[in-house]
């Protein structure tokens, strides 16, 4: 009984509830609806190894022409430290009034550089791969997540790099390197929250990408990366609750714990009271707050 | 659809109807055979009333976007219009219901919507109006966005199966069958090469072998047939009727007349977003050769029907 229809949309199909009473009665579900957050953590965590095979792949994937391959993973972060070194240390010869600036420095460099490519990456998570959103079907947290990790990863290079440079300025080896440990783990999962807050945001407005480097860069100079916070708490001149501000900015106080447990002559008086509560604080409200956030859009990625 | 079900239930009505009108109880035991009748074939994607729009950023003419994106920045309650984003309505108020067994082609011209229409019903894009319903996850045989150019054959094999949701242990152990398939060792070890060493149809080969390597309950393909040399094709035509007896049911989006009459019984017609035509595939074939005037299927087909 098929016949021609003119322009005006077919009439030949039933009427919309009876189509919608026929897939409830064959118990269809609507495509492509947003799974309960239960499910969507089942679904993520069963995609567990693309998350890390995407993230590893994209890191390989990234110096494959180079002819020195993947020696470049840890040359890139020690050519980094030799420009500041360099600029820093020898050129302005200035080192703030901080002991071991170098390390403090470069220490700084790397973890902020974290915080920082999470952010950038997690903007262009989905808008910059609507490809591969609108091909396969998988939680599409599971994106800014492998970007996280992927600079997770880039960063375990950098920090061979910074043992070295460590190692040559004299910084004896200590029991609280271990510490290093609870910091990244923490620092990740904060970086993995703003990533997928910035992924959602990224996806409806992609001009944010545009922003993020102004923005970044702002919250670079404040969070103390090339100078010390616990030098400003000396000086009276800024309103206490600035100087509260700045020592809680999370991207201070990952750095500052980093700092604490490198470098043996940075102690825990420039600490920041609480440093470890503040820590895990923020990476529990960023990411967890910033999973539901991307959750609540799931169904939503991928239109234009 | 209609064309399948069975004609008793007409001729019955027709007896009813002359006989007399029926009683309420005889009307609840026809209404209750009539039901019975639909359950006979089990549905497995029903499009009810699919409404689909594109909004694409920047369309505003010329020296215009500056200030359009400007608007958009300050005044977020103005209509899209204003703002500078074009809406592109890909499918309109497009209703069907497929079900289990059934092969569908999906014809067209070029833009008409048949694969915007199958990304939605694999629920990969949102749909502005109406629902879609389906049994279980459609998956679109398509994996081209996850592989990257710069890794190796044999580690694309991997991110590939893990980006369709194969587990670690699947892949390996289709591995094999997955690199044996595409064909790529027959000239050398060339597996472990980087894939943008591959020439274009090599990597074709590659990437449907990789697509095909999974089961699929509603499998959308998406002009996957013509990829490789023609050993490669007649080798992914056998392994496209091998996931179709899997497989519920088929979608297959196709250019090529001859490959939709070869694997469809049902084509659905889609024109400016619109479905034109919805039924047997011959009987689609005729009216669509007829609409793009091409005379060389339709001589293929007339011959076909004799």
């Amino acid at each position: 009984m098929s016949q021609v229809l003119d322009t005006p949309p077919p009439t030949q199909a039933p009427a919309d509830d009876d189509l919608a009473a026929l897939a409830a009665r064959h118990g269809l579900t609507v495509s492509g609806a947003r799974p309960s957050l239960s499910e969507y953590i089942g679904q993520l965590w069963a995609r567990r190894h693309f998350i890390t095979a995407f993230a590893t792949a994209k890191l390989t994937a990234q110096y494959s022409e180079a002819k020195l391959g993947q020696i470049w993973q840890v040359m890139t972060p020690l050519l980094n430290a030799a420009v500041y070194y360099f600029i820093f240390g020898v050129l302005l010869g200035t080192s703030h009034g901080v002991k071991d600036y170098v390390p403090f420095l470069v220490t700084g460099v790397f973890i902020w550089t974290f915080t920082q490519s999470s952010i950038q990456v997690g903007t262009r998570a989905i808008s910059g791969n609507l490809g591969l959103v609108r091909a396969l079907h998988f939680p599409r947290a599971a994106l800014p997540i492998s970007f996280c990790l992927q600079q997770l990863q880039q960063l375990l290079f950098s920090m061979t790099a910074l043992v070295v440079i460590l190692l040559c300025f004299g910084i004896p080896v200590a029991a609280s390197w271990l510490l290093a440990i609870p910091a990244l783990i923490l620092q990740f999962l904060f970086n993995a929250g703003m990533a997928m807050i910035m992924a959602r945001m990224g996806a409806k407005t992609p001009d944010i990408a545009q922003l993020m480097p102004f923005i970044l860069r702002t919250w670079m100079y404040v969070s103390g990366v090339m100078w010390s916070i616990g030098k400003l708490t000396k000086k009276d001149h800024l309103p206490h609750i600035v100087l509260v501000l700045l020592e809680n900015n999370p991207a201070a106080v990952y750095i500052d714990l980093m700092r604490y447990a490198l470098i043996d002559s940075f102690h825990s008086k420039q600490l920041p009271p609480h440093v470890w509560l503040v820590a895990a604080g923020w990476a529990l409200a960023v990411g967890i707050g910033g999973f539901i956030y991307f959750w609540k859009a799931e169904e939503k990625y991928g239109r234009g | 659809m209609a064309e399948q079900t069975p004609k008793n239930p007409e001729i019955r009505d027709e007896i009813l109807d002359e006989v007399r009108e029926e009683t309420p109880d005889e009307r609840m035991m026809r209404e209750r055979l009539e039901r019975l009748d639909g359950d006979e074939k089990i549905p497995t994607v029903v499009c009810d009333g699919v409404d689909i729009v594109y909004r694409v950023n920047g369309t505003g003419a010329g020296r215009g976007s500056a200030t359009a994106a400007l608007n958009r920045m300050f005044r977020r309650q103005q209509t899209e219009k204003a703002a500078g984003v074009r809406k592109v309505h890909a499918v309109k108020k497009v209703s069907f219901v497929a079900y289990k067994g059934e092969a569908i082609g999906l014809i067209g011209t070029n833009g008409s919507g048949k694969s915007t229409l199958l990304k939605a019903v694999a629920g990969l894009l949102p749909v502005e109006n109406g629902h879609i319903y389906t049994n279980g996850q459609p998956s679109l045989l398509g994996v081209n966005a996850a592989l990257m150019n710069d890794l190796t054959g044999e580690r694309n094999v991997y991110l590939g199966g893990l980006a369709m949701g194969m587990s670690r242990e699947q892949v390996k152990e289709r591995y094999q069958d997955i690199v044996d398939f595409s064909g790529i060792n027959e000239k050398g070890d060339f597996i472990t090469l980087p894939m943008r060493t591959y020439s274009s149809g090599m990597a074709a080969r590659l990437r449907f072998s990789i697509a095909a390597a999974k089961d699929h309950d509603v499998l959308l393909i998406d002009e996957a047939l013509a990829t490789g040399d023609r050993r490669f094709q007649m080798r992914s035509e056998e392994r496209i009727r091998e996931l179709r007896a899997t497989a519920g049911t088929v979608f297959l989006v196709s250019h090529n007349n001859k490959s939709i009459r070869d694997t469809c019984e049902r084509t659905i017609w889609l024109e400016r977003g619109e479905l034109r035509l919805d039924g047997p595939t011959e009987d689609v074939m005729k009216e669509y050769e007829a609409f793009t005037g091409d005379k060389s299927d339709k001589k293929a087909g007339a011959r076909k029907a004799a």
